[in-house]
């Protein structure tokens, strides 16, 4: 395997998801609510995160890719399931204890024109979490807002400025920013360069890895886009209906994928190549049908109703895939999957 | 025989308050009986404004198309009166756009949108345009089309939206299909599925097809040929495959470059394209890209380049011989 490139030689883990749920309860009824059932956005997830290292989560809109990483910095209350940052239970986390180890863990957000208060000046928004964390003084406060918009490419005079007068690259960058004022160690990304022009999304990548080498940051960078996650990612997650459905080194992920979902997302993909993607257009694998709804997700495993592999299932392993769930397992030291191909 | 369509020096204009945003700067091409124009740039290239004005779809005001020719078939379509534009939109040429959500009314059953159209523009009965009706959604695959037909944009997912909105599109067997970013709101595997649906109803139909999106990957599966726009110009325009092995502007060589992909060994940085366009209100006279260029000289800043050719259909709007191989060093590294 090739050499990490974050200095990531300990193999200390500094986060570990285990089992996580986060379930929203549908209630009916304006007076007397009844509980009618839960949208199982996660649906017990669990993985590890070791230091200096990125860790991609990818998967469709609504696979719970977004609340499993809001529900990790608790902007979501877990329904079930444990989020151990270095040894501290991030779960059941109050008041004091909850702001000291929040410094240590922040969030980028996709949408950079929702994201930044648009009545702050960039000092203020970059400036607040130093403020909330008592961390500096009037006098400091300016020298250091202006080192972080040097850090992430802004021009330091530009402190008094308003969001609005920000493109969409550079609002992402003030995010950023504001992200590193506390010096933290792990950084969750929420789709950080989906709303960007390629170009721009370039420029924001580069930032994103020189910054994690730099002060040796750990990733978790979820999105959408297969291509970005396989250039910033050393291993990655794939989610599908609120459970993780494979889990390996970037390398292994794309080169020799092993659950059906993670081979179909891959095939969609097309590639800037006229040649290559007419080949890969006639070999397509297409998906029937949508993503079944979370409120009701099936029974067994969650795929079964788009699985292009489930009569293989049925001949080779007699298992009903639409009856027995599969476990998250590894297949081969560090590839986990779950799909009854590989039992 | 000519082109099926020709757009000479389009350009439209938005008169706002801050002034004049110059969306579409003398546009020129051509687009063949059958064939399949991809049209790329990125955010505010111009490139919705430009295939909206070809339907004189631009909201005006503050939107007007100040210059330039849009022959269709021997008629000039920004010269035609109203009525005759009616005539030829949703009829002859067709759009679909990116959010099928908003282009679809939300108070109407899809089947009586779908039928609306064929009763207006081929004169059916109510009957047969319902039937007529089934049959296009059975032909864009949306599963049990007779009991769905009664059913209203809210109980479709967003893929059998915008197959819902292509079975309209198609519903009169259009000579063109202007797509503007039809995929872009949609998830990967689904944006496959829309893609192939959409090259094999170009097939069947022998329709000619203008893909309007961001995505240069889906305009190398899609596409014949490829037009380039940035801050309102063709920068470049060239068959496909010409167009990714030798692209000649520098916009399209950074584009690329900028793109992560997946069939090529990770580069360790990605090539970026430094700054961002330029203001459209406050438009620059030499080159738009000059600011962002690595290979400009002093002359860029003259005039805006003109399109010219460097190769068998292969066009680009920039005065300096450029190519991937002449990339300078310091942009790589």
């Amino acid at each position: 395997m090739e050499a990490k490139r974050n200095g990531n030689d300990t193999d200390e883990v500094l986060l570990s998801v285990n089992n996580l749920k986060v379930h929203f309860p549908i209630n009916r009824g304006i007076i007397f609510p009844r509980h009618v059932g839960d949208i199982k956005a996660v649906d017990g997830v669990s993985f590890d995160v070791k230091r200096g290292e990125t860790l991609g989560l990818v998967g469709e809109s609504g696979c719970g890719k977004s609340t499993t990483g809001r529900a990790i910095v608790r902007l979501e209350q877990p329904t079930a399931g444990t989020v151990e940052f270095q040894g501290i239970e991030m779960t059941t986390l109050e008041g004091e204890s909850l702001r000291k180890t929040r410094r240590r863990i922040q969030m980028i957000f996709q949408d950079p024109y929702a994201s930044l208060n648009p009545r702050l000046r960039v000092i203020d928004i970059v400036g607040d979490p130093l403020k909330v964390h008592n961390i500096s003084s009037d006098k400091a406060l300016t020298n250091q807002v202006r080192e972080l918009l040097n850090i992430v490419g802004l021009n330091p005079n530009f402190i008094t400025r308003y969001p609005h007068e920000f493109s969409g690259g550079q609002r992402q960058r003030i995010g950023i920013a504001r992200a590193l004022a506390l010096r933290p160690d792990f950084i969750v990304f929420d789709e950080p360069v989906s709303a960007l022009d390629v170009s721009i999304q370039a420029q924001i990548i580069n930032l994103l890895e020189n910054l994690q080498s730099e002060f040796r940051l750990t990733y978790l960078f979820i999105a959408h886009d297969l291509a970005v996650v396989r250039h910033i990612s050393d291993r990655v997650a794939v989610m599908y209906l609120g459970k993780l459905a494979e889990l390996t080194d970037r390398e292994r992920l794309y080169k020799t994928p092993l659950h059906p979902y993670t081979q179909a997302l891959l095939s969609a993909v097309p590639i800037p190549n006229p040649i290559a993607e007419r080949e890969r257009f006639k070999n397509r694998v297409i998906l029937e049908g949508d993503v079944p709804s979370p409120d009701n997700p099936p029974k067994g495993c969650n795929f079964c109703t788009r699985c292009p592999a489930k009569t293989r299932v049925m001949n080779e392993k007699q298992i009903d895939c639409s009856q027995v769930e599969p476990e998250f397992r590894q297949a081969e030291p560090g590839h986990w999957v779950a799909c009854h191909l590989y039992d | 025989m000519g082109p099926l369509l020709e757009v000479k020096n389009l350009e439209t204009q938005f008169f706002t308050k801050e002034g004049i945003v110059r969306a579409v700067n003398s546009i020129s091409y051509e687009l063949n009986t059958g064939e399949t124009l991809g049209i790329v740039g990125e955010s505010g290239c111009g490139k919705s404004v430009g295939a909206l004005s070809l339907l004189r779809l631009i909201p005006s005001p503050p939107g007007k198309i100040v210059g330039g020719e849009i022959l269709f078939d021997g008629i000039d379509l920004l010269k035609v009166h109203e009525s005759e534009i009616e005539r030829i939109r949703g009829n002859r040429i067709a759009m679909i756009f990116q959010d099928p959500m908003t282009s679809l009314n939300p108070m109407m059953p899809i089947g009586r949108q779908i039928s609306e159209s064929l009763e207006l523009h081929l004169k059916m009965n109510k009957k047969e345009a319902r039937a007529k009706a089934i049959e296009l959604l059975e032909m864009v695959r949306i599963p049990s089309a007779a009991d769905r037909i009664d059913d209203y944009p809210i109980q479709f997912s967003g893929g059998m939206r915008q197959r819902v909105m292509i079975a309209m599109a198609l519903s009169c067997n259009p000579q063109i299909l202007i797509a503007d970013e039809p995929t872009t709101a949609l998830d990967v595997t689904i944006q496959a599925q829309i893609t192939d649906l959409v090259n094999r109803l170009r097939e069947e139909i022998g329709m000619a097809v203008i893909w309007i999106t961001h995505d240069l990957g889906v305009v190398a599966g899609l596409t014949d040929r490829v037009i380039v726009m940035y801050a309102g110009r063709i920068v470049e325009e060239a068959p496909v495959e010409e167009l990714y092995e030798n692209p000649r502007h520098p916009y399209t060589i950074g584009l690329l470059g900028s793109v992560p992909r997946l069939d090529e060994e990770r580069p360790e940085q990605l090539t970026s394209i430094e700054g961002m366009p330029p203001d459209m209100i406050d438009y620059p006279s030499g080159c738009p890209f000059y600011a962002r260029c690595t290979f400009r000289i002093d002359r860029c800043l003259e005039s805006p380049p003109d399109l010219r050719a460097v190769g068998p259909g292969h066009k680009a709007a920039c005065i300096v011989d450029v190519s991937a191989s002449t990339l300078p060093s310091s942009v790589i590294s």
